[in-house]
């Protein structure tokens, strides 16, 4: 059994070698650039740029919809539900019984979706190509983020792997004892619970017995050294000047259309 | 015994002055009137009853044991005169269980951790890693992953750990409980190694003194009522009659003094119960097959030992064989005579008609426990099968397993020992015909494990399989009947 579950595979060689720092900086500008209108052109535009990108992940189409498919699922339901609940503008498109669409909910249908995909991938982007421990080594030397806070958090989705993995065991261990998955909805309900309930006793014991051993060498003093030294390169100018590229670009592709809709206004 | 040698300069000396700890919440002290002096690079190994005290000795010393709120001090403990709280990364602590010490994704990162933490220079700090690498006999590139790691080098990793700190005492909480054997030789040829080289103070709390009689100078043996029971050169200790019946007495493995069981060795065995044919397992549905193409047949009133080295899939073939997971490939069928009104899949069986044919005993009691006391726990699989428990039956069973005393208290708060017993009695509550046991001896002291096989030999007599993990060889020979040792993805299957 693997204790890595939610320890990525790490694909796609460029990205892996820049600063996870740069990486979250274009991740943040795009994030900011989409939430600040919602339109479609600026979400088409951003969402093309990122499949376009998407050769420096060296995974393949299919790939990558293997592993991100629930978000393409929940895209596709924010469209749909928007498209049916939002105000109706323009000509009538579908009217059977209580279904109506017009083209002014379409548009904001798909601009809902399109905007859902595009603020995911840059997290996948980041989730794909990126080592936890570097993240951790950048987050600490370069945005001088709080070193126990920085490297308990490392440590703990490390934990989080192994919880899965204790999920199953714990399962197993109760179906041994006579309480499986089987019976009413409520006794599976109450197996559930009960199950949560001895996976919460696990990770404590677990977490604390890591922290001892993490004690027993030394963390958790005033000052320490980084054996793993996080840098800059010209490769993390280029990122986050990409990051930059695509931001602009996506606000002003929506300014010249005239879709242009910004929240606060 | 090792010649004595020139303390190195770093070795770190250790005294106690009538010193005792209480945890917070505890009404008795863990330790107590502790009287002690370790010179600079003596090799201690420290002994005792279960619950004298051995653990917090060495968290004391590790410094581990501090503030207030964890717990009431007395007396003194000292590392180089001052408190080991002050003095961090002089004493490094190996702790039993190889899979929660594993702080870091990386082999390198993980022994350059407690360097960091020393606030040591960069350029020192992988000079420490490759020396502590090379010191333990770990020949691996820096970034290989430390989930890829057997039990053994799991140790050896965590050892290099805290030698990248260049501590001047080295403290072991029975670091080999949990290995095979020849994962035990390998920590222990490591730990002499580094020893040889540093010069460093070494304490050693260890259940099984032949592994370290050889490598330390002196034997200190815990009073479980405080204080010091015995002390002196490894010879003198474990050579004088009296102190060897006080420390088998007391659960510790004494050399030449194998603990006494009850019964013979069983026999063999009666009618087939569950015969496995061309059996390949698996942990999980797409992952690996652990062993390939079994064919062995579990068969009433006989023992069946799984056995092999740590990772070989032996639990995997176990489980599988308790009907808990599917088989990848080839047959398990129940025989008539077990199956009885179910199928003869044991893993389509429901938990409840589980439990009345296979009782399997997780490695861990504590994942098994489902209630706030232990009456309730040996009520609860009857139950869960007939609505009700006949308070007889599991009177007697309480009985046997020596929980009478024990039916109000909380299971978690049980010791190790304890523990063991009522998830051994949970499974016989509901009298299944097979007993699928998971490392039933890990970590255990000489009389729990004493208990545990004279209550195995009870049951076989009466015609219950017993299906054990394990690579405890005397456990197997005691056991009896037929061995399955699994290793490379194939088993060899020796009958009797």
């Amino acid at each position: 059994m693997s204790g890595d579950h939610l320890t990525p595979v790490l694909t796609g060689r460029t990205l892996l070698r820049a600063n996870p720092v740069s990486k979250l900086f274009a991740a943040v500008v795009i994030t900011l650039a989409l939430l600040a209108s919602i339109d479609w052109v600026s979400a088409a535009v951003v969402l093309g740029c990122e499949l376009a990108l998407m050769p420096l992940l060296g995974i393949s189409v299919v790939g990558l919809a293997r592993r991100i498919w629930p978000l393409l699922v929940a895209a596709l339901l924010g469209a749909y539900g928007t498209a049916l609940l939002a105000e109706k503008t323009g000509g009538v498109l579908l009217d059977v019984g209580p279904f109506l669409f017009t083209e002014g909910s379409v548009a904001a249908g798909i601009a809902v979706g399109l905007r859902g995909l595009a603020l995911a991938l840059p997290g996948i982007f980041i989730l794909l190509t990126t080592d936890p421990t570097d993240l951790a080594d950048a987050l600490a030397q370069k945005l001088h983020l709080p070193h126990r806070f920085v490297l308990g958090a490392l440590a703990s989705l490390r934990l989080v792997g192994l919880l899965v993995e204790q999920w199953e065991m714990l399962g197993l261990a109760r179906h041994a004892r006579g309480i499986g998955s089987d019976g009413s909805l409520v006794a599976r309900t109450r197996n559930l619970l009960g199950q949560s309930f001895g996976l919460i006793v696990q990770a404590i014991r677990r977490a604390t017995r890591l922290a001892t051993a993490m004690e027993a060498r030394g963390f958790g003093g005033g000052t320490r050294t980084w054996a793993r030294t996080s840098t800059f390169t010209a490769l993390d100018v280029g990122v986050a000047g990409v990051g930059l590229v695509i931001a602009a670009g996506a606000t002003t592709a929506a300014v010249l259309a005239g879709t242009w809709n910004f929240i606060l206004s | 015994m090792t010649p004595a040698q020139a303390p190195s300069p770093g070795a770190a000396s250790v005294s106690a002055r009538g010193w005792g700890w209480r945890h917070a919440g505890r009404k008795a002290f863990a330790a107590r009137h502790l009287d002690l002096d370790l010179r600079a690079g003596e090799r201690v190994l420290l002994l005792g009853a279960s619950g004298a005290g051995k653990s917090t000795v060495l968290h004391g010393l590790a410094g581990l044991l501090g503030s207030q709120d964890e717990g009431e001090q007395e007396g003194a403990l000292l590392l180089d005169g001052i408190r080991p709280a002050d003095a961090r990364g002089r004493a490094g602590l190996v702790l039993q269980d190889p899979e929660t010490q594993v702080v870091l994704a990386r082999v390198g990162d993980e022994v350059a951790f407690a360097a960091e933490n020393l606030a040591v220079p960069r350029e020192e700090i992988w000079q420490r890693v490759h020396r502590a690498l090379d010191d333990v006999g770990l020949d691996l590139p820096l970034d290989h992953p430390t989930t890829a790691l057997s039990g053994g080098q799991k140790q050896r990793l965590a050892l290099a750990a805290v030698l990248a700190m260049e501590p001047g005492l080295l403290l072991l909480d029975e670091p080999t409980a949990n290995l095979d054997p020849d994962g035990v030789l390998e920590v222990r040829d490591a730990v002499v190694r580094v020893l040889d080289r540093t010069g460093a103070t070494l304490v050693v709390v260890e259940h099984r003194v032949a592994v370290w009689a050889d490598v330390v100078d002196r034997v200190i043996v815990l009073d479980a009522a405080g204080g010091v029971l015995a002390d002196g050169a490894p010879g003198a200790v474990l050579g004088q009659e009296g102190t060897r019946a006080r420390l088998a007495e007391a659960g510790v493995w004494v050399p030449g003094r194998p603990p006494a069981v009850g019964g013979p060795v069983p026999g063999g065995g009666g009618e087939v119960l569950l015969s496995a044919r061309d059996l390949t397992v698996a942990r999980t549905k797409r992952g690996p097959a652990a062993v390939e193409h079994l064919a062995l047949d579990v068969r009433a009133g006989q023992a069946l030992s799984v056995t092999g080295p740590n990772g070989a899939g032996k639990s995997t073939a176990a489980l599988t064989l308790g009907g808990l997971l599917r088989p990848r490939a080839g047959r398990l069928e129940a025989s008539p005579e077990l199956a009885g009104a179910a199928g003869t899949d044991p893993f389509r069986w429901r938990s409840a008609q589980l439990v009345q044919r296979i009782g399997t005993v997780f490695q861990e009691p504590e994942h098994q426990f489902l209630t706030p006391s232990v009456g309730e726990e040996l009520a609860f699989g009857p139950r869960r099968v007939g609505g009700t428990a006949d308070p007889r039956r599991t009177g007697e069973i309480a009985e046997r397993l020596r929980l009478t005393h024990l039916l109000g208290a909380n299971p978690f708060t049980l010791s190790g020992g304890e523990k063991r017993r009522l998830s051994v009695a949970t499974m016989l509550a509901t009298a299944p015909r097979i007993l699928v046991l998971d490392e039933p001896t890990f970590g255990q002291d000489a009389l729990t494990w004493a208990e545990l096989v004279t209550l195995l030999r009870e049951l076989i007599e009466d015609g219950v399989a017993v299906v054990s993990v394990t690579h405890d060889a005397d456990f197997i020979a005691a056991l009896g009947g037929a061995t399955l040792h699994v290793a490379g993805g194939a088993g060899r299957l020796v009958s009797p």
